[in-house]
């Protein structure tokens, strides 16, 4: 009785969890791909390939070039910080850190939008000095650091607390100085984890839409990026071009999975 | 693990640390940063809110838009993270506890609206259940559409939240339980659910979090009618009618929202790491860990924690 009532027990949540993930998941994924290939593959193409289209994909590049080495730097220096420096600071940078998570990617535009705008704190000042933050690539820039802030650090706090620190302390007992130490010892064994927040931070900078839809001013083929370019064709109701522009985007998705899970592996190992 | 806690918490000169100068360089640099980047920006907006004074905020917040905007999005959130708090939950189950083909494929498609853009996501529910749906299920601009959307991007947190407790579980409570009668309801209701209940809270805060702020996959799939308006939404629909301080005033009403979710995600991972003497030493150190960005346990941590 128990056996039976067990196993349709376990074949029901079988139904309903997998059954949940295609309804929600899987099926509007698999529609999008065959909606966007319905036509052959010259549509979507020939949307992404326009020179807009074109545009975008360089500028999003062009997000993630500058925005995720410099949160990459800032966030393996900050983990040091509060890993190995105690301090009673150290509980409000991390507070601080999660902010980015919680907060709405509207709410982060609308912040830099108020800032740097005409009447803001900073606008004035920085348009008379002939220096656009708004309705141009800085600003752009600005959102996605603030967006992907925390990824690297939330990565490789745990990493730092798990290493210990008895091969450092060998390293300096046997005359490595502090530089050395780090490039050979503490970044070697921490790579996996700062691997896995920069691949984590890429996705979020390259999909960031509601904080850069704000401070962008959505000028095409100027401040537009993906997805804000897809956006922009499924409003004019260009759905070829939205779909092609959306499954490159999910694609690069894909790419983010497969590298979590083989960086997951790794950092394991 | 007890010995790396107690080298980390050994005194100074111990293991990779910036000399003095370094460490005080250091944080004023990571200050420097995060208020240039964080804070100055939360700043101004607060600033903006009340530049009218307090009555002028008021208003902004009470009008009767504002409000039906900040009903829809709490509603609809919570209705979210309820559904996704039993699915997650079986998910995480199926996943830990059920052998079955393409388990390991499942375990890493949990994580794809994390990585998706959420403008895709959006796109991609419409494609399914828009206007042209091959099904014939048309949810564009109801309500129906804001809970789908805040369904997709939420499904994650459970998930990864209660995964993780389900793996490191005592099988011999269950065991015990099980050959003294007791039925599956009662094992799942007196043994499992509370030690899952710290990750269970944690995934529900972070998901409500981020229910309450999203923008992308609404706006194309609910689409900006008065009546599937949630606040991201009517935020943005202040600025471009240049009503900034209307929608200053409803962007601190959320970010009050997300810091008080924040304080309680902390809170619970103080109140669960006290109770269980947390492997990985956030106990000692007071720092966070965020059940999200897809960390998917392995099986090899099954194994470490047999050993």
């Amino acid at each position: 009785m128990r056996t039976a009532n067990g196993r349709r027990g376990r074949w029901s949540l079988r139904a309903l969890g997998l059954g949940y993930l295609t309804v929600l998941l899987l099926a509007p994924l698999v529609v999008i791909f065959f909606k966007t290939f319905e036509h052959g593959l010259a549509p979507p193409i020939e949307a992404v390939t326009s020179p807009d289209g074109l545009h975008a994909l360089k500028l999003s590049l062009l997000m993630v070039a500058i925005a995720v080495p410099l949160n990459t730097i800032f966030g393996v220096g900050c983990a040091l910080l509060l890993v190995r420096h105690r301090w009673k600071g150290n509980a409000v940078i991390d507070s601080i850190i999660n902010l980015p998570f919680a907060i709405s990617p509207i709410v982060i535009g609308l912040s830099l939008f108020l800032l740097y705008g005409t009447k803001g704190w900073f606008g004035p000042a920085l348009s008379e000095a002939g220096i656009e933050i708004l309705f141009s690539v800085p600003g752009m820039v600005l959102a996605s650091i603030f967006v992907s802030v925390p990824f690297v650090v939330r990565e490789t706090v745990p990493v730092l607390q798990e290493i210990g620190t008895e091969q450092e302390q060998a390293a300096s007992t046997l005359g490595a100085n502090a530089w050395q130490t780090f490039r050979r010892i503490t970044l070697p064994a921490i790579r996996w984890g700062v691997a896995y927040g920069i691949v984590l931070t890429t996705a979020r900078v390259l999909g960031e839409f509601g904080a850069v839809s704000i401070v962008s001013g959505q000028i095409s083929g100027e401040t537009e990026t993906l997805p804000l370019f897809v956006e922009k064709q499924f409003t004019n109701f260009n759905t070829a071009g939205a779909y092609g522009a959306s499954v490159l985007l999910a694609l690069l998705a894909l790419t983010t999975l497969l590298a979590m899970n083989v960086l997951k592996r790794k950092e394991d190992a | 693990m007890e010995a790396h806690a107690s080298t980390a918490a050994a005194p100074r000169g111990s293991g990779f640390r910036l000399p003095w100068v370094g460490a005080g360089l250091g944080r004023g640099t990571v200050a420097l940063y995060l208020s240039v980047i964080v804070l100055l920006p939360l700043a101004a907006l607060v600033s903006q809110s009340f530049e009218g004074g307090l009555s002028t905020f008021w208003t902004q917040v009470t009008s009767p838009q504002a409000v039906r905007s900040l009903e829809l999005t709490v509603v609809c959130s919570l209705i979210v993270v309820v559904i996704n708090a039993v699915f997650g939950t079986i998910i995480a189950w199926l996943l830990v506890r059920d052998e079955f083909p393409g388990k390991a494929a499942v375990n890493a498609v949990i994580d794809l609206p994390f990585a998706l853009p959420t403008i895709v996501a959006g796109l991609t529910l419409i494609a399914l259940y828009g206007n042209e749906s091959p099904v014939g299920i048309h949810l564009v601009a109801t309500r129906a559409a804001v809970v789908v959307a805040l369904l997709f991007v939420t499904l994650p947190f459970v998930v990864r939240a209660v995964q993780p407790l389900l793996i490191e579980m005592d099988r011999d409570m269950e065991e015990a339980a099980a050959s003294l009668g007791a039925s599956n309801f009662t094992i799942f209701r007196r043994i499992i659910f509370p030690n899952l209940l710290p990750g269970l809270a944690a995934g529900v805060a972070l998901a409500f979090a981020r229910a309450l702020g999203e923008y992308g996959s609404v706006l194309l799939f609910a689409g900006g009618l008065p009546e599937t308006q949630v606040s991201s939404v009517f935020i943005r629909s202040q600025i471009e009618s240049g009503n900034n301080t209307g929608a200053a005033a409803v962007s601190v009403v959320l970010l009050v929202a997300s810091l008080l979710l924040l304080a309680a995600i902390s809170l619970i991972q103080r109140w669960s790491s006290r109770h269980e003497r947390s492997t990985s030493g956030n106990a000692e150190t007071g720092l966070t860990v965020m059940p999200m960005s897809g960390m998917s346990p392995t099986e090899k941590e099954v194994d470490d924690e047999d050993r």
